[in-house]
């Protein structure tokens, strides 16, 4: 894309006023806010706790305790499977839909891209909230259940549990999934289709050899947009989740609140940027195998 | 052929069923807010008991929830129009600026994408304390308009890229200086699509809780609200009912953006030149 934009601009004419004003407040908000402050986290991490705003000393302590005590560890995996897990659920169920979005829609296609994104803008905390209710002791699905004679007394069984929590937020994150998924079906040429099917190619056949390959850019990218989020996040394990679901997301929040000590919940924070890290950098090599295919 | 042409048919027809399904899946449970919101009982749990409005009197006269209400509207709006600001900067100058310092400063504005909310969040405490600013609306708004910019680069990126470059090729040949183009041609070509930005900032600013949650001083947003409230059973029927109005809201507004952004890049598509 930019080098497009470079061969084709006209010679640049732009008075550096004009410069300046144009990159000076997304200068000031990525470099300042993005940038500085992620690296104070990273200057934080390796600093002691002595209870003062930016620690003392320089030390790599917190990540030998992250690293030696196996609470962390066990926390660690619980995000990463949690999250794995979400991810997996959220853009298995989403492929579907994207796919009749791209193929099969028509002219329903606006009105259903609209009603599958509408949930997205309502309140997080409003949608986790919704799963509580439907999944407490007296809540919806037990009385539910209960009424209509399948079950004769409530179960404890749904809420507060680790499945609660990949349910909860496979719905929260259900339109994040969907959306790169359709982009990446809607970019593949109908002609790609029929000629797979003149060549012989069985449905099934030219769906696993041809679709599959050309959406996974699209599969990949939704699948980062849900595990990120997913993998910090500690309002859902919160409120349906219980103890048995405690997340990296919950502890980080918790070094910043009740146990006061900054700087391991900085290096805490680093461990998950770097496990985000090389999440990414896997999803960018695979993406390249793909890319290279088409 | 034509049995390929019948099996798709088929399919899609199978598919539009599952579609169907997910749809139900994804509504259900926020529908069963407003639901509830009616339903004369403390508990959320089927048999509904008798109709009442007494939840959505119980709102009316609630200063603690009428000052987050201001508050986040106050935040959303500065938040948003921040955001959208920045949003226009950068996917213009990134686009036509030709530095790779535009390029850069485009690529950190996506970045949040990939940072969990609980880390914006707390090294946006770190930074705001260490600058002597501490929590407080300030800080909120700072951090709405970080997790905001993505939607609104992306926005903004997609339109400026609808419009024909020789639109501004032929302005700036006509002698138009920079800043008349980017004013007079190129910012009211994207107005349509500036509003959806605006919108979409001020939404997930309403909304957002994660990043809040370390940020806040002594005035809640309206979600810090509704978490303060979620511990007590006894409001919680309050809370389904302010969350009525919320959806209502949020579907509103959501609704509202879409039709802008069809609008504009339905125009951006007309009329070329």
């Amino acid at each position: 894309m930019s080098t497009l934009v470079a061969a084709q601009a006209p010679e640049a004419r732009s008075s550096s006023g004009f410069r300046l004003a144009m990159l000076l407040p997304g200068g000031l908000v990525t470099f300042l806010l993005i940038l500085f402050a992620l690296g104070l986290v990273l200057f934080l991490a390796f600093r002691g706790n002595d209870g003062s705003l930016l620690g003392v000393g320089l030390t790599v302590d917190n990540f030998v305790t992250v690293a030696t005590d196996p609470l962390y560890w066990t926390v660690t995996l619980r995000s990463l499977v949690i999250a794995g897990l979400v991810t997996l659920a959220t853009v298995v169920t989403a492929y579907p839909v994207a796919y009749y979005l791209a193929f099969h829609a028509g002219r329903r296609r606006g009105l259903l891209l609209f009603l599958v994104t509408l949930p997205f803008w309502t309140s997080y905390l409003l949608r986790v909230f919704a799963w509580k209710i439907v999944l407490a002791y007296n809540g919806v699905l037990n009385s539910a259940l209960i009424e209509s004679g399948i079950w004769s007394e409530p179960t404890l069984a749904f809420l507060n549990t680790p499945a609660a929590v990949v349910v909860t937020l496979a719905h929260a994150y259900a339109p994040f999934a969907i959306l790169p998924i359709y982009v990446a079906l809607d970019t593949i040429p109908k002609s790609l289709l029929e000629a797979a099917s003149d060549l012989g190619a069985r449905p099934f056949t030219a769906f696993r050899r041809v679709v599959l390959p050309n959406s996974m850019p699209g599969v990949l990218a939704a699948a980062l947009v849900v595990f990120v989020p997913t993998v910090g996040d500690y309002v859902t394990p919160a409120m349906v989740g219980g103890p048995a679901s405690t997340m990296i997301g919950t502890l980080i929040q918790s070094q910043f609140g009740k146990a006061n000590d900054w700087p391991f919940g900085a290096a805490l924070s680093v461990c998950v940027m770097l496990v985000i890290l090389a999440v990414v950098l896997v999803a960018r090599s695979a993406d390249r195998r793909f890319g290279s295919r088409t | 052929m034509k049995a390929e042409r019948a099996g798709t048919k088929r399919d899609g027809r199978w598919l539009g069923l599952y579609v169907l399904a997910y749809l139900v899946f994804l509504y259900l449970p926020v529908l069963l807010i407003p639901l509830f919101s009616f339903n004369d009982s403390i508990q959320a749990a089927f048999p509904l008991q008798g109709f009442t409005l007494q939840w959505y009197q119980t709102l009316y006269s609630n200063p603690a929830l009428s000052g987050a209400l201001v508050n986040s509207l106050v935040i959303a709006t500065v938040a948003a129009s921040g955001a959208t600001l920045c949003g226009i900067t950068v996917s213009y100058m990134d686009l036509y600026g030709r530095s790779p310092l535009a390029a850069t400063i485009s690529g950190i504005a996506r970045l949040p994408i990939l940072i969990p909310g609980v880390i914006v969040g707390i090294s946006l405490l770190i930074l705001i304390n260490l600058i002597g600013l501490g929590p407080s609306r300030v800080a909120i708004v700072l951090g709405h308009i970080l997790v905001a910019l993505p939607t609104t680069v992306v926005v903004m990126r997609s339109r400026f890229a609808a419009i024909p470059r020789t639109v501004r090729e032929a302005a700036l040949d006509l002698g138009a200086s920079d800043w008349t183009t980017f004013r007079r041609v190129m910012l009211p070509l994207s107005l349509p699509a500036v509003l959806s930005a605006f919108m979409l900032a001020f939404l997930i600013s309403f909304d957002e809780f994660i990043v809040v949650f370390f940020l806040a001083g002594t005035d809640p947003t309206l979600p810090l609200y509704i978490w303060s409230q979620l511990r007590f059973p006894r409001s919680l029927p309050t809370v389904m009912a302010l969350g009525t109005v919320i959806l209502a809201t949020s579907f509103i507004i959501a609704g509202t953006a879409e039709i802008l952004r069809h609008r504009g890049l339905g125009a951006a598509r007309r009329n070329p030149a």
